[in-house]
Order: structure tokens, then C-alpha cells, then sequence
């Protein structure tokens, strides 16, 4: 019953935070209603009991990606007027079509499934440890593909850099190759004159 | 009142519904659609998640660790695609981008 009115509560908090993205008018705000729904979509997943992936959620998302978000926003100073224009002309059709996907789906899970669907999950043992039975199969089963998301991790690293790196005019930077490569004849000259006395 | 998979499935829903009508409501801001595809993938986690539960089996959440992984990697370059757009035009609205007559 408690688990019962957590699951709610925060549902209700999660379906609010996505209409807040959805709806807000600035950039900003649309971010700060996102982190709010990776939160709870966290706790959603620990009441699903899978802790692991909902600690990973706020690390990762709420931590790297959310503040890579933010950091763009405002990095790029955009228009936030022109940027909005009102609501798009496709909008009440969006609306329309959202409306009948919801719908259908609350009908195929709900009403046109079997009695499995409606069972609780199933009970876990005693010493259940979910990062533990996780890492067991990552590390065996799956280490091909652990090892391709380390690639495409890279890939967006080089990506992300070579895309948005630029020459620009006028800086000064030190050219390593030229000063480790000059010769002492070239800089220095050593003359013979009298000393004074 | 047992929390089980319908309910996990119908938040899931309903979550990806509102995603897809962002992005028909945002269509103008590149950065809000990048925001709802977001939304999208977190509710397709969802629904990992929960089979993975009833199922008892956890091939469901290696599956979300590995979608969490491209999605990090999708936002990354997305993002940069982004701000190198707006150095070029110095706007990032969608219905000025007809350079490819598509």
C-alpha cells in the first residue's frame, strides 16, 4: 500500500515535470523540469528495484548530460521570443495524435492483454544484490557489446571535439615543434670587443 | 494495490505520448526536440526496466545501461552539431534551415 502511494506520487510528479518540459517557453526551464523528471523516473526505478540504473540515471543524465544541455543553452544565447513564435500551426494536430496513441496503448496494456500483465513483480531473494547481478552478466554475457559502447563513447568524444573545434585569427599560441627546433647560431651571435676599464 | 508491469508500462506510455507531442508543439526549437527525444528514450528505459522485473531476468537493465551509453553519446554530438550550426547561422530555428531544399 505504501509502495502503492510512492509509485502515484511520484508518477503524478514525473507526468508534471514532462508537461513543464513540453510547455515552458524558455530554454532554460524546459532543462530544469527535464532533471526534475530524470529524479523521478530515478525513484521510480528503486521502487522497481532496479538501484543500480536509477543511481546511474542521476550520475550520468541528471550530473553530464543535463548540465551539457544547460551549459549549450546558455552558451548560445538564443532568441527567446523568435526562438518559440507561439505554439506551431501542427500543434492541435500533435495533440490529436498523442491523444489517440494514448489511447491505444493504455487499451493493448490494459484491456487487451492477458491476467500476466496485472501480476506484481516478482519477489526477489534474500541477498539480492542488483549491482552485483548486474555486473555478473555485463562482464560475461554482454562484454562484446560493453566493449563496443566503449568505442562509441570515443567516437562521440573525437566527434564532439572535431566538430566544434575552430582556428581562430589573432591568438597567441606557442608553436612547440618550432621553439624545441631552433638552433643558438640563429638567435645568439657572440662579438669580440675590448673590455672597458 | 500490487505496483506491477501495467503500471510501469502505462507510465511509460504516456511519457513517450507526451514526448511526441513536444515535439509536434516545439517544432521550431532544435534544442526542445533534442529535449523530447530524451524524454522518448527515458520511456522506452521504462519499459525495459519493468519486463526485465517481471521477467526476472536482467538482460533488460544490461540493455538500458548500453541505451543510456548512446544516448550520452547522441547528446554529445548532438549538442556540438548544434552549437556549430549556430556559429554558422546564428540561429538554431528549424524552419530556417532549407540550404538542402528537402
Amino acid at each position: 500500500m505504501f509502495q502503492a502511494i510512492l509509485f502515484y506520487a511520484f508518477s503524478g510528479l514525473l507526468l508534471a515535470a514532462a508537461l513543464g518540459v513540453i510547455f515552458s517557453r524558455n530554454p532554460v526551464h524546459a532543462i530544469m523540469f527535464l532533471v526534475a523528471a530524470f529524479f523521478q523516473s530515478a525513484v521510480l526505478w528503486l521502487l522497481a528495484e532496479a538501484e543500480f540504473l536509477a543511481i546511474i540515471l542521476v550520475l550520468v543524465y541528471v550530473g553530464a548530460v543535463m548540465v551539457l544541455f544547460l551549459f549549450v543553452v546558455m552558451m548560445l544565447d538564443i532568441n527567446i521570443e523568435e526562438a518559440r513564435g507561439g505554439l506551431s500551426k501542427y500543434a492541435p494536430l500533435g495533440l490529436i495524435i498523442a491523444a489517440l496513441m494514448i489511447v491505444e496503448l493504455i487499451q493493448v496494456i490494459r484491456f487487451r492483454s492477458d491476467g500476466e500483465v496485472l501480476q506484481g513483480f516478482a519477489v526477489t531473494p534474500e541477498n539480492y544484490s542488483n549491482t552485483e547481478a548486474l555486473g555478473a552478466v555485463l562482464y560475461t554475457e554482454h562484454v562484446y557489446a560493453f566493449e563496443i559502447a566503449s568505442v562509441i563513447l570515443l567516437l562521440a568524444i573525437v566527434a564532439a571535439i572535431t566538430l566544434t573545434m575552430r582556428k581562430r585569427p589573432g591568438l597567441k599560441a606557442q608553436n612547440i615543434s618550432e621553439q624545441v627546433a631552433v638552433d643558438p647560431k640563429d638567435r645568439m651571435r657572440i662579438i669580440k670587443m675590448k673590455s672597458e676599464s | 494495490m500490487v505496483i506491477g508491469l501495467d503500471h510501469y508500462l502505462i507510465i511509460s506510455a504516456v511519457l513517450f505520448t507526451l514526448a511526441i507531442a513536444g515535439i509536434f508543439i516545439n517544432r521550431k526549437n532544435l534544442i526542445l526536440l533534442l529535449m523530447c527525444i530524451e524524454l522518448m528514450l527515458l520511456a522506452v528505459n521504462f519499459n525495459f526496466i519493468a519486463f526485465s522485473r517481471h521477467l526476472g531476468d536482467e538482460t533488460g537493465q544490461v540493455f538500458v545501461f548500453f541505451i543510456l551509453t548512446v544516448a550520452a553519446a547522441e547528446a554529445a554530438i548532438g549538442l556540438a552539431i548544434l552549437v556549430v550550426l549556430f556559429r554558422n547561422r546564428r540561429s538554431i530555428n528549424v524552419n530556417e534551415l532549407d540550404e538542402m531544399k528537402g
